[in-house]
Parts: C-alpha cells; sequence; structure tokens
C-alpha cells in the first residue's frame, strides 16, 4: 500500500478514534499533539489500527516508533506484505 | 458482514453509525441523562465504543449530573495486567444492566498487597463487591510435569492465595468477593498428556479451577467462570500473545465486551436483577410455518425434518428454562383457538399449554399485549425476554417496551437456543427448590391477561420504519408467487377462492379485471409481496372484490388502508362508482370478519351465497393518509372495457 492512500486510511481511523473530524495527520505529529492521545489511548488506537487494516503489530515494531511518520510508513509496509 | 454471536454480541442490535455524536448529545439531555445513556448502552458496543461510552458516564459524573434510574454500585477490582479498559468496558456496560459504577482498581500486579492494605483505593472504595481477575501469570502455578506432590503444592498454594485475597477484601469491609477462574493457555509441551500428567500447566490449571468451586461453596462469594467463556469462544481466540506482549492485555481486546457483559450478569444477578420470565411468539419461533395458514399438518415442528428439529431443539431449551423456574408467557398474533391447537393436538410438541403462565393470542399489537403480561404477572417490564423471529416486532417492543430484553434473533432455527443462552438475560447465581417452583406458581394455567389499553406510540414506531409499499398489476414475473399466496392464505382472506396459476395468467390478460400486486419495504428489510386483490366489473360503474387477502405477518401496519386508497384511486380515474367487497366466512378467517367495516364499507342487507355484501360509494369515500410511501406502476392508461 502506497504511503499516500496508507496516511488517509489512518486519518479516518484517527478522527474516528479521537471524535475529532477536523483531526489532521502530518508526518511530524506525536502523541504530544493530538488531544486525549496517551500511553492507554497509544494501546487502543494501535489495536484499531490492527484490525481495520488486518494486522498485527509487535511489540518491538511498536517501540520503535517516534511520530505518524514511521507509523504510516510501519502500517504501509505490513499492509503491503498482507497484499492490501 | 455477519456479526458474530461472541465478538459482536449479536443478540443485541447493531450501533448506530453516528454514536460518537449521540454521547456527545447525551450529556445535555437534562433529566433524561440516565435514560439516554441507558439506550446508548443497549446497542451492541465494540470496545471502543464502550470506552467512549464510559467517557460520557464520567464527564456526567464530574459535571455531578445525576443518572436516574440507574442504580449506583461500587465495585472493586483486583487483577493484573493492564486493567484500566477493563474497568471502562465494565462500567459502560453496567448501565444496561441498570448500574451506575464507580470502581477502584488494585494497583498493578499489587492484587495482594492492595487487598490486605485498609488504605489501598481498593479497600477505602468500601465496594458492593470485589471482582478478582487473575490469571495463570499471576498465581504460584510452577509447571512440575511428572511430580505429583509438586502439582499438589501448586494448586494448593494457589486456592490458599486466592482464599488469602479473598479474605483480606471481606476484612476490609467489602460484602462479598466474585472471583475468576482460570483459563488455560492453549500452549501445551506434551498434547493429550497434558490433561492428565500431574504438574503441566492444564493439570495445575484444571486443579485450581476444581478447588475454586469447593472453596467457594458455602460462602457468599462467587465464581465468574472465565474458563467456560474463554473455552466456548476458543482459548486460541481468548488468549492473544501479541496483544498481552504489546500491552500486558491479559485477554484479547475483541472479548472486552463480552467479558464486560459476564461480569455484569453475575453482577445484576447478586442483586436480583436478572429477567425471570420469557415471553415468546409462536409461528416461525416455536414451530415452523404459520398454524392459522399451515395447518396442523402444516406446521415443521419434530423428528424425521431438519427444520423441525430445529424448532424441536429451541423447544426443548425452553422447557429447561421452565424447569429452573423462568416463567413462561405466548405473545401470539393468531386466533386464540388457533393458536392452541399445535399444543393440545400435534404428538411432536414438547410443551404443552400447562408449561406457560400466559397466553395472548390476538390481533392486537404486541406491546399492549406485553405490557399486560408484566401486569398480570406483577413484574417489571425489566423482568422480561421476548423472543420473536419477525424483526418488526422485535424492533417495535424495543422502541415502545425498551425495558424489555428483545434479543436478535439468528435466521436459522437450529440456533435460536444458542443464541438465547449466549444473551444471558437469566443468569443465575443461586438455585434453590422455591427456584424451581416458582414457574407453577404462576399456575400455568395458560390464561389469557386483560389488555388494559394501548402501550406507546405504534403510530410513531410506524412512521419510522419508512415502509414502501408497491402497487402492480398481475404479470408474468409476480405469477407464481400470487397463485401460492392465493392458494395458501387462509385467515386474511376475504373469499377463499382458489385459482390456479392458468388462471391467474388470465387475470393478467382481462380487461374487466383490475388486479393488484403488493410490496412492502421498510428500514429492516424487504417483506416482498404481500397482499393480492382481485377487482371484477360484472357490472357497470360496480367492481366487485373477488379476491383479497394478505400476509399476516403485516398486520397492524395500515397495509389495507393503503390498498383501499389505491383501489379508490384506481376507480376514480375509470368512473367507477362503487366498490363491493365481498366476505365469504370460513373456519379460519374469524380475522377479517369486521374488515370491510373498519374500512367504511355499508353491509347490504341481502346476501348472496352464504357471503356478506358490503359496499362503499367512491365519490365520498377517505382514506386518513397512510404512513407509507406509495408507488403505483405497471398499470396501462384506462381501458374502455373498464369504463362503462
Amino acid at each position: 500500500m502506497d504511503t499516500a492512500s496508507c496516511q488517509n486510511a489512518l486519518q479516518e481511523i484517527f478522527r474516528d478514534f479521537f471524535d475529532d473530524d477536523t483531526l489532521t495527520l502530518r508526518p511530524d505529529m506525536t502523541a504530544h499533539d493530538v488531544e486525549g492521545w496517551d500511553s492507554l489511548a497509544n494501546i487502543r488506537l494501535l489495536l484499531t489500527i490492527e484490525r481495520k487494516f488486518q494486522i498485527k503489530f509487535s511489540a518491538s515494531e511498536v517501540g520503535g516508533l517516534q511520530n505518524v511518520e514511521d507509523l504510516v510508513a510501519l502500517v504501509a509496509r505490513k499492509a503491503a506484505y498482507r497484499g492490501v | 458482514m455477519k456479526r458474530d454471536l461472541y465478538r459482536d454480541l449479536a443478540w443485541l442490535p447493531p450501533c448506530p453509525a453516528d454514536f460518537n455524536r449521540q454521547c456527545r448529545t447525551a450529556l445535555d439531555s437534562g433529566d433524561q441523562l440516565g435514560h439516554e445513556i441507558q439506550r446508548l448502552a443497549r446497542y451492541a458496543l465494540t470496545d471502543n465504543e464502550l470506552i467512549r461510552l464510559s467517557k460520557t458516564i464520567a464527564s456526567a459524573s464530574s459535571k455531578g449530573l445525576p443518572l436516574t434510574p440507574l442504580r449506583p454500585f461500587k465495585l472493586g477490582l483486583a487483577g493484573n495486567g493492564t486493567s484500566e479498559f477493563i474497568t471502562a468496558a465494565i462500567t459502560a456496560t453496567a448501565v444496561r444492566f441498570g448500574l451506575a459504577l464507580t470502581s477502584a482498581t488494585a494497583g498493578y500486579d499489587q492484587a495482594l498487597q492492595d487487598s490486605l492494605s485498609a488504605d489501598s483505593a481498593l479497600n477505602r472504595l468500601q465496594p458492593d463487591a470485589a471482582l478478582i481477575a487473575l490469571d495463570w501469570r499471576a498465581l504460584p502455578l510452577h509447571p512440575t510435569p511428572g511430580d505429583a506432590s509438586g502439582a499438589k503444592l501448586a494448586i494448593d498454594s494457589t486456592l490458599d492465595f486466592f482464599d488469602t485475597v479473598r479474605h483480606a477484601i471481606r476484612q476490609n469491609g467489602a460484602p462479598l468477593c466474585i472471583v475468576q477462574n482460570l483459563a488455560p493457555p492453549p500452549e501445551g509441551t506434551f498434547g493429550s498428556l497434558d490433561r492428565s500428567l500431574e504438574g503441566t500447566l492444564r493439570f495445575l490449571i484444571d486443579g485450581v479451577n476444581a478447588g475454586l468451586v469447593e472453596r467457594l461453596r458455602g460462602s457468599d462469594d462467587l465464581l465468574l467462570d472465565v474458563a467456560a467463556l474463554a473455552e466456548t469462544v476458543g482459548l486460541a481466540n481468548w488468549h492473544s500473545p501479541s496483544e498481552w506482549n504489546l500491552a500486558k492485555l491479559p485477554f484479547s481486546q475483541a472479548f472486552l465486551p463480552l467479558y464486560a457483559d459476564h461480569v455484569c450478569r453475575v453482577l445484576a444477578a447478586q442483586r436480583g436483577l436478572s429477567r425471570r420470565c420469557l415471553v415468546l411468539d409462536l409461528d416461525n419461533t416455536l414451530w415452523g410455518g404459520v398454524i392459522g395458514d399451515d395447518g396442523l399438518k402444516g406446521i415443521r415442528i419434530g423428528q424425521g425434518d431438519p427444520s423441525g428439529e430445529a424448532y424441536l431443539s429451541f423447544q426443548r431449551y425452553v422447557l429447561s428454562l421452565r424447569e429452573r423456574g423462568i416463567v413462561l408467557a405466548v405473545s401470539s398474533k393468531n386466533e386464540d383457538e388457533t393458536a392452541r391447537l399445535p399444543f393440545r393436538d400435534h404428538p411432536d410438541m414438547l410443551l404443552h399449554q400447562e408449561d406457560f403462565a400466559l397466553f395472548q393470542a390476538n390481533w392486537n399489537d404486541k406491546a399492549s399485549n406485553i405490557q399486560a403480561i408484566a401486569e398480570t404477572l406483577s413484574l417489571g417490564l425489566e423482568s422480561l425476554v421476548f423472543v420473536d423471529d419477525n424483526p418488526f416486532e422485535r424492533e417495535m417492543i424495543r422502541k415502545i417496551l425498551p425495558a424489555v430484553a428483545v434479543p436478535e434473533m439468528p435466521q436459522d432455527p437450529a440456533d435460536y437456543a444458542r443464541t438465547l443462552s449466549a444473551s444471558g438475560y437469566f443468569e443465575a447465581v443461586t438455585f434453590s427448590e422455591e427456584d424451581r417452583k416458582r414457574a407453577s406458581y404462576y399456575a400455568g394455567n395458560a390464561q389469557r391477561a386483560a389488555l388494559l389499553g394501548q402501550a406507546g406510540d405504534v403510530e410513531g414506531y410506524l412512521a419510522s420504519l419508512a415502509m414502501e409499499i408497491d402497487f402492480q398489476p398481475f404479470n408474468e414475473t409476480g405469477r407464481v408467487r400470487i397463485t401460492q399466496l392465493i392458494n395458501k392464505s387462509n385467515q386474511f382472506n376475504l373469499t377463499t377462492r382458489r385459482y390456479t396459476e392458468a388462471e391467474v395468467a388470465q387475470f393478467e390478460a382481462d380487461p374487466r379485471a383490475l388486479t393488484l400486486q403488493v410490496r412492502l419495504r421498510d428500514k429492516l428489510g424487504d417483506n416482498g409481496m404481500i397482499s393480492v386483490v382481485i377487482c371484477r366489473s360484472n357490472e357497470p360503474d360496480v367492481w366487485e372484490i373477488d379476491t383479497w387477502l394478505m400476509s399476516c405477518r403485516v398486520l397492524g401496519r395500515r397495509v389495507e388502508e393503503a390498498v383501499l386508497q389505491q383501489l379508490l384511486d384506481h376507480a376514480r380515474r375509470r368512473g367507477v362508482r362503487k366498490l363491493r367487497g365481498v366476505f365469504r366466512p370460513t373456519d379460519r378467517n374469524k380475522l377479517v370478519e369486521k374488515h370491510y367495516a373498519k374500512l367504511g364499507f355499508s353491509q347490504q342487507p341481502v346476501p348472496q351465497d352464504g357471503c356478506q355484501i358490503w359496499e362503499l360509494e367512491v365519490g365520498s369515500a377517505v382514506v386518513k393518509p397512510v404512513p407509507m410511501a406509495i408507488r403505483s406502476f405497471g398499470f396501462n392508461s384506462v381501458s374502455s372495457e373498464m369504463v362503462r
């Protein structure tokens, strides 16, 4: 899956998850930039992304994420492997 | 996409797309807040939606907004692993059981310490109940394969650990503990031998689970059988190594809603809030087919026929509920005599009239009937569960009597028992002789309860269905179904005239006949063809209604009035002055003896061939607007034969 469509799909997920229709994903965005994105929300967000894309994250993959750009790249890579 | 019974709580109605928005606006509902949150909680909610709803509840609490009629309940939780989502999910789910939960949790992996310490958040809450939710990872269950005394030591130490935590919590003021047993991980080291070789993890967990049953016996503490729950959904699905690895989630979050539901069932049961009465529809619920149309020989119940066996297995399940004290009642749209026929005369029926406390078989709406059942049994509506194969009836009761539990039923009757069981409405935490006898305290003489007037806004419900009714003349496409309806309708059939397919085809081409095939759709689904009408003009200016029949499945929706409106429209266009209705009474169509009277026809003094004759002046006839969108197509422009 290419990063642009991946980012769009993730943006939809973020908007629904954080209940904010105006949320716009930027590559340099981190948890600090979004209200309610604490460590517990992070867990649920990752599980939601797993469910929607039908992929699974490992603890080490997730541990390496610094910002939205990393997340988009990771999801795109895993979704591609799945044949999405 | 097909909903999974356990992952999606498929017995609950699906959640609307704008759930988040509804959670937000709930906070503005003033004194209806508790009711509004309860309405939202009655949908099948995912883990994220439960947490969303719990945030709405937390927001309401922090603003000091009252949540009546929800009853307050304080729950303590002592678990291992990440438990924040569990308390949020339980809080949101508890609303459906009528409870406004506040909770306190033992610190991460601090179950023992916090239960012993009077000062912990857990004990300072003084909970009404404490849930001890430990899994095997938190317990001294070190496998010792082949070592029987090592196994016994591990099992006893674990059971002692549970006892210590329980007693500590009780010492600190909580009146009861709910102890969760252990779901074994699917990974074994030997295969089948894991079960029987002393000291394997499977062996140890089996021992602990059996021991817990014994240690809790005779105490006030209750068992939450998570082992059974995990087995039901599959241990390999329940346990998710990746979710534990990712965030110390003790079981797969996909089952969070189901788990929360099971916890709440036990809490509610302990408080006496479980439901006690099962109200059942008859046609296509307790047997296959419609007794009024198919007769004793036509309904499917019994051995030897797959459909009949499915209904039999459901009857068997219902009977087992009665045997444990659940009160049974019937709410069916049928003639009373007709509805009782299978119970009296069909040899394969498992349920009998004496099994029912009340037997409501009439043509009134089910909301009024179910309300009468509750009143007569002196039970609140929140004690009732209503099972019906018809989505129209189910949705009506959910709208008009929201306190009644109405599970979504699957298409296949083979799954009815499993669905009703999965819904868990009758959860019990004790069982006594008195419970066993309870159902018979209600005399079981299958009486009729007096209807006490109409329950709720039926008109409003009908309008909310967005019904669409389509009228077409007979045509080749509809011919087979039209013929089928003509030959099998017995109850809502004014003249019971039977025609072959060839005769129906002739009507298609007959310029002196006005024919209607009627289809009904609504937001719940497509009902297909539900009514057939044939008018003939044997006299100038007069249409005689040779045939008027309708499926009983769409009674109570004012379809008859829409059909009359359609007939009047065509009559006016063709200069017809009078509609003549014919009613030929049979032993099956008592239902429609007042049909023409209700539509404003006047009975003519002289019957013909044993038939009542009713007439309506087309010019002055008025039909009140009906709650459906009407489409009429395929009719030829006025043919000369039909006009004088």
